[in-house]
């Protein structure tokens, strides 16, 4: 008998239609930090101070796991120390459901060797993480951006308040248990506080379908097929378009409707 | 004893504080020279800022969670719409990420044609720049002119891909079209146009009273400000330090090109202004070597990964293994290995990456947008402060902000 894969429920991204069971993902390949020599010695200076739980370099980013407690003085030594003097980003990624975790990483950058450091710590769903945005002023705002779309909780922040979600939203975009689309009541919504509900019989539902297209709005859209030359007036007559290229396609024939042939006898 | 009735005077969008004379208005976010929908809450002290509070999230429509929503090509054209002034950039940075974790090799006819379109998305995003700014500063006349050639550019990117706006003509693993017949002698004339334009706008500027007296001075972004908020691209190099990533970190072929990194050490808003027009001759300067590149090329455009990136049209149309390669790559999507990339790019606003993590499926597991608007907008919370309220709107200006970008 056979095991049913187990599936997260509460992951509602996009997934994949087809997998294949025995696929292996190959893996973007990693270097030990002393192939760099750079990297190395900033590592081992590192790791006399703090733990470094796991190092290795990615695609020219030395990438550190700091324990999450650590993250200021870290952050501080790279700067003050090390020449890593500039955060370029901050943000979180959710691993909710796999661990509990939120895995927040930082982008270290120093100027004057042209060096990338990426830092990284687990963060457990209610534990708050320190913040650093007075070492690195640029956290300011991205503390707070990752609070509006991941709820992870930023410590002695002088104004955490969500950024690019109005104030009062709900729920926190980025996760992954977070819903893609609105429920029914929300596909209403606007129709019920303009028009009152009596007008959802006229007005129908919010459409959903970004790219639906009423091909007979001649009103809003480009007349889908009911098309005119230019400068010509609009007409009601239906256009229609065969499928053509100027020198043909190779190995493709043109098709002519009107001299088509319909095969009856099934054995030829 | 009698009191006189004193009246509280009520204005729209204002509000006195009692104890002292702060006033706190509401800038935007309808603002025109907000450059979108910037609402910038500003405690006044006389017309002097006391602090400033920018308020974003007016153009936000969850690209983070799109992107983590759709197959890696089904994103692409959605990048178009974030710094839409300079759309190319933002497809370069990208397809730049998804190609570093699939480790494919780009042809070199595409390299050189996304380097032109970089460039001429640069020029495109200055010219814009100078127009709009001018324009909030009072120089009418210089944003007609620098609309005049942006058009020019547009123009040769609509005879290159379709799109004036939205062009979508950096794909993953190299660009979907050739160069058309003609099109490099266009290039090649408006190159040659070009700098006399960047003149006039000189000749206008430079020396111009109201100009000198709106910029100088105003914006003074010193070094440890720029490092405290990661500023990048224009931001950096007008505060004096010498950052280029194009020169720094090379990618596509600017380590074979030979161009300059003007920097200026003014601090203010009029170094800024003329690092911009700097900029525009040293990608004419690029361009210009780039052309000649292009005839030692082949004719492929796309980098050869069937596992990862569909096969040219003709094949596709004659080899069935193609085809169904094809077919798996549209309806599934491309799975890149496991692993994280955030590549930086020099947009023409400052540092612009992707910051990907992929697990192996055909969705990254976590995008995450490095935009420069993002942060730019945030150092005005502290440059603000200590300026006249008719500084603001040099000082939004000169940050060159997106709202595409910033509220992505």
């Amino acid at each position: 008998m056979m095991m049913r894969e187990y599936k997260d429920k509460q992951n509602v991204q996009a997934k994949s239609y087809y997998n294949d069971r025995y696929w292996v993902a190959p893996r973007v390949p990693t270097f030990e930090p002393s192939s760099d020599e750079n990297f190395n010695s900033d590592l081992e200076s590192l790791k006399e101070k703090f733990t470094v739980n796991e190092a290795y370099i990615q695609l020219g980013h030395l990438v550190l796991y700091i324990n999450p407690e650590d993250n200021r003085q870290v952050l501080q030594y790279l700067y003050e120390e090390l020449g890593y003097g500039r955060l370029m980003e901050l943000s979180a990624m959710d691993w909710l459901a796999k661990s509990g975790e939120f895995e927040v990483f930082y982008e270290m950058l120093n100027i004057d060797k042209a060096k990338r450091i990426r830092v990284k710590c687990f963060i457990k769903e209610d534990q708050a993480i320190e913040s650093v945005q007075d070492i690195f002023r640029l956290a300011n705002f991205a503390e707070r951006e990752m609070y509006d779309m991941l709820g992870v909780k930023v410590n002695n922040h002088p104004f955490m308040k969500r950024i690019l979600m109005p104030d009062d939203w709900h729920g926190h975009p980025l996760r992954k248990t977070y819903p893609l689309q609105g429920d029914e009541a929300a596909s209403w919504y606007e129709v019920d506080k303009i028009f009152g509900k009596e007008a959802r019989d006229i007005i129908g539902p919010e459409i959903r379908d970004s790219a639906a297209i009423d091909r007979y709005d001649t009103e809003r859209f480009a007349r889908l097929g009911y098309e005119v030359k230019f400068g010509e007036e609009f007409s009601t007559e239906k256009t229609e378009q065969p499928y053509q290229e100027e020198e043909g396609v190779f190995l493709v024939k043109k098709l002519h409707k009107d001299d088509t042939k319909t095969i009856t006898d099934r054995d030829r | 004893m009698q009191y006189t009735n004193r009246l509280e005077p009520f204005f729209e969008n204002l509000e006195f504080e009692r104890d002292d004379n702060h006033m706190i208005i509401n800038f935007g976010p309808q603002h025109p020279s907000s450059h979108g929908q910037l609402r910038l809450i500003m405690e006044l002290d006389g017309e002097q800022v006391v602090k400033a509070t920018p308020d974003i999230g007016y153009l936000h429509r969850g690209m983070e969670k799109m992107g983590e929503n759709m197959i890696y090509n089904e994103f692409l054209p959605t990048t178009d719409r974030m710094d839409y002034i300079a759309s190319s950039s933002n497809n370069y940075a990208f397809a730049l990420s998804v190609e570093r974790l699939l480790d494919v090799e780009v042809p070199r006819r595409a390299q050189v044609i996304r380097t032109i379109m970089l460039e001429l998305n640069r020029i495109a995003s200055h010219l814009f720049w100078l127009a709009t700014h001018a324009l909030d500063v009072g120089a009418m006349s210089v944003f007609l002119y620098a609309f005049r050639e942006r058009e020019y550019i547009l123009d040769l990117i609509e005879d290159y891909c379709g799109a004036r706006l939205t062009h979508s003509a950096i794909r993953i693993g190299g660009v979907p079209l050739d160069i058309p017949d003609g099109w490099m002698n266009d290039l090649d004339k408006f190159l040659k146009k070009l700098p006399s334009d960047i003149a006039d706008y000189e000749a206008l500027l430079d020396q111009n009273r109201i100009w000198k007296m709106r910029l100088e001075d105003v914006g003074i972004v010193s070094q440890e400000m720029a490092r405290t908020w990661g500023t990048s691209g224009i931001m950096l190099r007008g505060s004096g330090i010498n950052y280029d990533i194009r020169k720094e970190e090379p990618y596509e072929l600017y380590s074979e090109l030979d161009f300059d990194i003007p920097v200026s050490h003014t601090n203010d808003s009029y170094g800024r202004y003329k690092l911009y027009m700097e900029e525009m001759r040293q990608s004419i300067r690029i361009m210009e070597q780039l052309i000649p590149m292009y005839d030692d090329t082949d004719r492929a455009i796309m980098a050869d990964a069937p596992q990862y990136i569909s096969a040219p049209k003709e094949q596709i149309m004659t080899q069935n293994y193609s085809l169904m390669q094809h077919f798996v790559l549209v309806t599934q999507g491309m799975r890149p290995p496991v692993g994280e990339a955030y590549v930086p790019t020099e947009s023409p606003k400052g540092e612009l990456a992707f910051y990907l993590n992929s697990q192996g499926d055909p969705y990254p597991y976590r995008m995450k947008i490095r935009a420069p608007s993002f942060f730019h907008t945030g150092i005005l919370q502290d440059l603000l402060p200590g300026y006249y309220i008719a500084d603001v709107v040099t000082i939004i200006g000169t940050t060159n902000i997106v709202f595409g970008e910033v509220d992505r």
